[in-house]
């Protein structure tokens, strides 16, 4: 005999908000019973209620914009310098080779760690966050293009080779797909990267973001401002790999599977 | 410092139209090389290749190549793996398919066209590779241990298979194989090359025809391709025992 309530727990819907749902309860029981300061942690639901708020007042929309412009901006740049340069690398094994050192150099050097010298360069405006971006972005995007182009199958160059196709033909219908996942997975760390610099850019130098929004109300001790931002940006990231999830199955749909992460 | 590795040596074989001829010999002989220099993949200085009075130059679709690793391209299902080789021949899209369902039907997997490679096992990928080579109608199939990777089931069902296949299409085939029994079973000369550096010692006849190898279950247990067999084995055994003696043929 099954007990009915058993089934809704084990389904494949509860085993993916189960955790959430319990997380939110938390957060929102431990300041309502007084175990930990609602001051500095105020209860979900109040969070909730001023994010829609704000949302529909269209005061962080503002915010919510600019920050995702800056992003977008950023990644845009930084994929159309990183996969032709990507591609170059990847097929001029010889050249990588030389370059390779130069790479890891710069690799290991934080975005964070060149901010102030964007800043001294480029001015604390727009150019220099947009920079921030293009650095830390162009990284994944760079390293999975040159690897994903590098290590195609060599049987399946030689099968194709043996079928008289030249060396454009052999990239557009061989090296490309083969590489196609793989620069797709360093699209999406880029993705999330973009995202993840842009706040700290902002929370560094800014008048507008939603880094901005952060820190501004943390000073103002705007705790649920505060909140809905941090929120705010957990659905923003969250939003965005879904979408290249997404688009990833539909491009890769022959590959058995997709890391959702 | 780099040593020079000859791999073959004056190899001579003549290869009749619509004669089907096995090359055996001791692991690390240079077979495969040999058929990567006749598909036109790999170098070669000294001698010349010809297909039908014309000296091979580089890889060309006269020549379908059938790789014991399938080399099918994993983003592309069955119908337009097999249809790749027309594409780059610049084929017509209606035409390309055409041809390619008619190839899916000889080896059988009309019913997997759609399917993508990592959908199929092994045998039917062998037979999605026995396709796309066939596609381009070349004068020539190269084969290189094509049955190698399948299991002992799957491996004599597709000897079969090709065998089928050799007697509709009459294409001429070189296959390169480890075992004595598959080139007796499917070729009609198998020629056995020395250990490095690879030469041809002997050709041998096999005196089955092919229809009474198709038809015959018993095939292998005849007299004739016992015999058969064992004059093969009698010519490869000597170099197998040279080559397990020079440790750069493992």
């Amino acid at each position: 005999m099954s007990i009915p309530g058993a089934s809704l727990l084990n389904g494949p819907f509860a085993r993916r908000w189960i955790a959430i749902v319990l997380f939110l309860a938390t957060w929102e029981t431990l300041p309502r019973l007084g175990i930990v300061n609602a001051t500095f942690l105020p209860p979900f639901s109040g969070v909730a209620i001023f994010l829609v708020r704000t949302l529909i007042s269209g005061e962080l929309e503002r915010h919510i914009l600019i920050s995702l412009a800056r992003s977008a901006t950023g990644l845009l740049l930084a994929l159309s310098f990183a996969l032709p340069l990507g591609f170059i690398l990847g097929w001029f094994k010889t050249f990588e080779r030389y370059v390779d050192p130069l790479i890891q150099l710069f690799r290991q050097t934080s975005a964070f760690a060149l901010f102030p010298l964007f800043i001294l360069i480029l001015g604390i405006g727009e150019v220099s966050k947009v920079a921030i971006i293009f650095y830390g972005a162009q990284w994944p995007i760079l390293l999975n293009t040159i690897s994903g182009v590098k290590n195609v199958d060599p049987l399946l160059v030689k099968s194709a080779r043996s079928m008289g196709l030249g060396r454009f033909a052999l990239f557009r219908k061989v090296v490309l797909p083969a590489a196609l996942p793989t620069i797709f997975t360093g699209l999406r760390l880029a993705a999330t990267m973009s995202i993840l610099i842009i706040v700290s850019a902002e929370m560094m130098g800014a008048s507008s973001g939603l880094g901005y929004v952060l820190t501004n109300s943390q000073y103002n001790f705007d705790i649920l401002r505060m909140y809905s931002a941090i929120v705010t940006l957990a659905l923003i990231g969250l939003a965005t790999n879904h979408i290249l999830v997404t688009l990833e199955r539909r491009l890769t749909s022959w590959k058995q599977e997709v890391a959702t992460w | 410092m780099i040593r020079e590795t000859v791999a073959l040596e004056s190899v001579n074989l003549e290869i009749e139209e619509g004669e089907v001829l096995a090359l055996v010999g001791p692991s690390g002989c240079g077979k495969s090389t040999f058929l990567d220099i006749v598909a036109g993949l790999a170098e070669y200085d000294g001698g010349e290749i010809l297909l039908e009075g014309r000296k091979i130059q580089g890889p060309g679709l006269d020549r379908g190549v059938v790789f014991q690793g399938y080399a099918l391209f994993p983003w592309l299902n069955v119908i337009d793996n097999v249809a790749f080789g027309l594409e780059a021949q610049g084929v017509k899209r209606r035409e390309r398919l055409e041809t390619a369902h008619r190839l899916v039907e000889l080896v059988g997997l009309t019913r997997f066209e759609d399917r993508y490679p990592h959908e199929l096992s092994g045998g039917m990928k062998q037979r999605v590779a026995i396709a796309r080579a066939l596609a381009f109608s070349p004068r020539i199939l190269l084969m290189d241990e094509p049955f190698g990777a399948l299991d002992a089931q799957t491996r004599e069902r597709l000897q079969l298979e090709l065998l089928r296949i050799r007697q509709e299409t009459g294409k001429t085939i070189l296959f390169v194989t480890h075992s004595i029994d598959e080139a007796v079973l499917l070729a009609d000369k198998v020629a056995i090359m020395t250990s490095r550096p690879g030469t041809i010692k002997s050709i041998v006849e096999v005196r089955l025809p092919a229809d009474r190898k198709l038809a015959d279950d018993l095939v292998r247990s005849s007299g004739t391709f016992i015999e058969t067999r064992e004059e093969v084995w009698r010519s490869l055994k000597s170099e197998v025992d040279k080559a397990a003696e020079l440790e750069y043929c493992i």
